[in-house]
């Protein structure tokens, strides 16, 4: 027969007894994969905040969150299209879905948040949209041409903007963001449902699991808006300071970073990080005091072979760390961003000790699995379930969120003239 | 496949009736009961491993693995045998290298000697997919691409399958597995293209001792029937409610 | 210009209709529920393609019994069913029929040490059947040689050995 590949042989270990066809199925992909979708929720929390709630400090934060989200949004697919099996067939959930299975509501879900954070984007954005259409009218050359196109798909052929039509771009807005926050903790608690209903697995199997999933999400959100939205203000200071150094005097003076936006997103931070380790303990608590059947091996993982990438890297580094660096002392940029670098670590932690710790055990709960992370590929299955594939995951948004600002600028706006007079 | 369908309603009509007349015999039936008579199958396949007669010959892993066309040099197996020892202390030692396909022929369990005097008993216990009646890995499957057949058969469609893995995790039993070539999950199907033409499956069949049997549970005359319903049996991890249709006689407190 | 604020419903929506136009080609007429079961949850387990129980219908039988060899190995047969490896299947050791003789020509017939070996070498297991077998140390019992050479696996019987 040709082309034999056994899935999940190359990188798992065995040991003790382990039945024969227990492998290390979902592997660093599908660690990718509720890491990525809980960005997205996250960042879309955070954006909500300013336009829902109001929180007019967050209002900079807000903007740049809700097109990073944006950014973030097809990036979530992309694990799952990269570890599935027949990735031709990924389209098969929307055409027969099985809704007694978790996974059949995504790509409904998916869609629906996707429409919703794009119509979001696009009534905050419109204004822009129809500026930059009418300013590029009657110059010439090919990329105005194009550029001036792109705006005109863009603004869906509503030119109004007048008071009464941008006032109900607002309203419309604040209504999307409100409905988005429900579909976001959807979108990703039932991410926490695809784990927590899988009843083989003893480590999953739990109710919290969803809610688990949802605060991780937020705190990982918000801790990656801070970083980007620092590391950009902080280059873009750094950038204009060249300039004038250069006597550039057309450049205005950037403040830089916030320091009143970086320490109220970090008091919603704390705020959902003590909401996350709250239930995580409370989950470890309840297993260690009812000790059922499973709890024998579970210990022996958690407190054994884990032990360090679950209560040093996950709860000590990821966790307690950065959760005091934010409460104590005085709020310096340096700081908050070290910290919520290591929130995100923590997180993606987390979903590690959670994906690949519920299958370092055997399902006999006498042997047990370990999981070699692909580094160098050799064929196509161990780039796209190896460190390489994560890393391209990883690196994706970023590049889309570069694109996506030379349309959809998430920051700064005012300062090159094209004024939003949206928001 | 018009003509096929025909031929399976055709039977089914004939099983559903021949199953349904002492029940309609005493009361009137609304079209729709009547309907789910004669839709229901008069077939229900479940299977019976004496372990007391397994002596690890592994002929039933090596029948199905070239039956079934699973590549046979591979762990990944529909079927396979286990082997428990315990020893003297009350510890247990287990093992089922390559899925027991060459059968066991040495002492050693994972390298390590037992000497035969600290051994307490040992036996073997074949497994297979436990075609339950409430199976995990139908209902987690996104797309349909997995299902139970009238005959309580958990098939798998190749053509549909995309390959997620999720309802390999459902299995608390570890009959699921990707297959090697098509790339799409993969599980024993009790032989589905041997049971329906009136044979044994290849495991049943391979097997010298008879450790392996397969049964109908709606005939009541069916000797697997007869064992399951007279003499005390046990099934796997019966705690996952799946309901598991793989009977064991002999089990022991120490298989898993 | 009329409300605009409908706009993206709009494109949404016409993403969804074709979503719905693209399923009602690709996905087989035939997917459906197919099941009736007494609890009623046959969504959760017959939906599915009903071609699908065909396909497996059709896959190819290779092992054909005892039966199908004795149609024209009839001596072989009748000698083997003599014996205490009566209750052994001819293709366990000669391998799937499949349809021979027109496909394949010649099965390919085990005769390693290994294949005995899975019923007779030696394991001292109390409560199991293995230990009542007859059984050799394959270290100390003729190593190396092939157990055909003094043992008819057809008619194992020791006391007719050559």
């Amino acid at each position: 027969m040709s082309d034999i590949y056994v899935h999940g042989l190359e990188w798992t270990v065995k040991e003790l007894f382990t039945y024969p066809n227990e492998f290390i199925y979902w592997s660093v992909q599908i660690v990718m994969y509720p890491y990525m979708t809980g960005l997205v929720a996250g960042a879309f929390v955070l954006s909500s905040l300013y336009h829902v709630f109001g929180q007019e400090d967050l209002k900079d934060m807000a903007r740049f969150a809700l097109v990073f989200s944006l950014a973030l949004l097809p990036v979530a697919t992309m694990p799952l299209l990269m570890h599935l099996q027949q990735p031709f067939r990924a389209l098969n959930p929307m055409f027969t879905p099985h809704f007694t299975s978790a996974i059949a509501a995504f790509g409904i879900v998916f869609s629906t948040y996707g429409m919703i954070v794009l119509s979001e984007i696009w009534f905050v954005y419109r204004t822009y949209f129809v500026e930059q259409y009418l300013a590029l009218q009657g110059k010439t050359g090919a990329a105005n041409t194009l550029r001036r196109l792109v705006y005109a798909i863009f603004t869906l052929g509503a030119f109004d903007t007048s008071e009464a039509a941008v006032a109900k771009d607002h309203k419309a807005v604040k209504i999307l963001a409100g409905v988005g926050i429900p579909v976001a903790c959807f979108l990703h608690g039932y991410a926490g449902f695809i784990f927590g209903s899988v009843k083989a697995n003893a480590l999953w199997m739990s109710p919290l699991m969803p809610v688990i999933f949802i605060m991780s999400a937020v705190v990982s959100g918000i801790a990656l808006c801070m970083v980007t939205y620092i590391v950009i203000m902080e280059f873009k200071k750094f950038q204009a300071t060249l300039a004038r150094g250069r006597g550039d005097e057309s450049v205005q003076i950037i403040g830089g970073v916030e320091t009143d936006v970086i320490r109220k997103a970090s008091r919603y931070l704390l705020g959902f990080m003590v909401a996350a380790i709250s239930l995580e303990l409370l989950d470890l608590i309840f297993r260690g005091y009812t000790a059922m059947k499973s709890w024998d091996i579970l210990r022996s993982v958690m407190y054994g072979k884990d032990f360090i990438n679950i209560f040093v890297l996950q709860y000590g580094i990821g966790n307690l760390l950065p959760f005091f660096m934010l409460l104590i002392g005085r709020t310096t940029i340096r700081k908050t961003a070290i910290a919520c670098l290591l929130v995100l670590f923590g997180v993606f932690m987390m979903r590690w000790n959670v994906v690949i710790g519920g299958q370092a055990f055997s399902l006999s709960f006498a042997g047990y699995m370990h999981y070699k992370l692909p580094i160098i590929p050799h064929n196509i299955e161990t780039f796209k379930e190896g460190l390489f594939g994560a890393l391209t995951v990883a690196v994706t948004p970023f590049v889309i969120f570069y694109v996506l600002n030379k349309f959809v600028p998430a920051m700064n706006y005012g300062t090159n003239g094209a004024k939003l007079s949206n928001n | 496949m018009s003509c096929s369908r025909r031929d399976f309603l055709r039977r089914s009509i004939k099983g559903g009736i021949a199953a349904s007349l002492p029940l309609s015999a005493f009361k009137f039936l609304s079209p729709a009961q009547a309907k789910s008579l004669v839709r229901e199958s008069g077939l229900r396949w479940v299977f019976l491993v004496d372990t007391t007669k397994c002596v690890g010959c592994g002929l039933c892993v090596k029948a199905c693995k070239l039956e079934n066309e699973v590549p046979y040099d591979v762990p990944v197996t529909r079927t396979w045998v286990e082997r428990y020892v315990v020893t003297k202390d009350g510890k247990f030692h287990a093992d089922s290298p390559m899925g027991g396909r060459d059968g066991f022929t040495e002492q050693k369990i994972d390298e390590q000697e037992i000497p035969p005097e600290e051994i307490a008993k040992a036996f073997f216990v074949p497994k297979l997919c436990n075609q339950c009646e409430n199976p995990a890995c139908v209902q987690v499957c996104p797309v349909g691409a997995t299902f139970q057949t009238p005959e309580g058969v958990v098939l798998v469609d190749r053509t549909w399958c995309i390959g997620c893995a999720y309802c390999i995790m459902a299995c608390p039993y570890g009959a699921r597995f990707f297959h090697p070539v098509y790339r799409v999950a993969e599980k024993c199907t009790f032989c589905y293209h041997r049971i329906s033409k009136g044979m044994k499956t290849a495991c049943v069949q391979a097997c010298p001792f008879g450790a392996r049997q397969i049964g109908n549970f709606k005939d009541e005359n069916d000797p697997v029937t007869k064992t399951i319903l007279t003499q005390r049996v046990a099934v796997l991890k019966d705690e996952y409610g799946t309901k598991p249709q793989v009977y064991y006689i002999g089990l022991d407190s120490n298989v898993r | 210009m009329k409300n605009h604020v409908l706009r993206p419903l709009w494109a949404s929506l016409a993403i969804v209709a074709l979503v719905l136009l693209v399923r009602s080609v690709v996905v087989p007429k035939d997917f459906g529920i197919h099941g009736n079961r007494p609890d009623g949850k046959n969504f959760t387990f017959t939906f599915h393609r009903l071609g699908a129980i065909d396909d497996w219908k059709k896959f190819k039988v290779k092992y054909r019994g005892k039966q199908y060899c004795e149609e024209c190995h009839e001596e072989k047969v009748a000698e083997n069913m003599s014996s205490k490896h009566r209750i052994i299947q001819c293709e366990n050791c000669h391998g799937p029929a499949i349809d021979h003789p027109d496909n394949p020509e010649t099965l390919a017939i085990d005769r390693s040490r290994d294949l005995c070996l899975r019923c007779h070498a030696d394991l001292p297991y109390p409560g199991s059947h293995r230990g009542d077998l007859p059984a050799i140390d394959p270290e100390e019992h003729n190593p190396g040689e092939a157990c055909a050479d003094c043992h008819n696996p057809h008619n194992p019987n020791l006391e007719d050995m050559e």
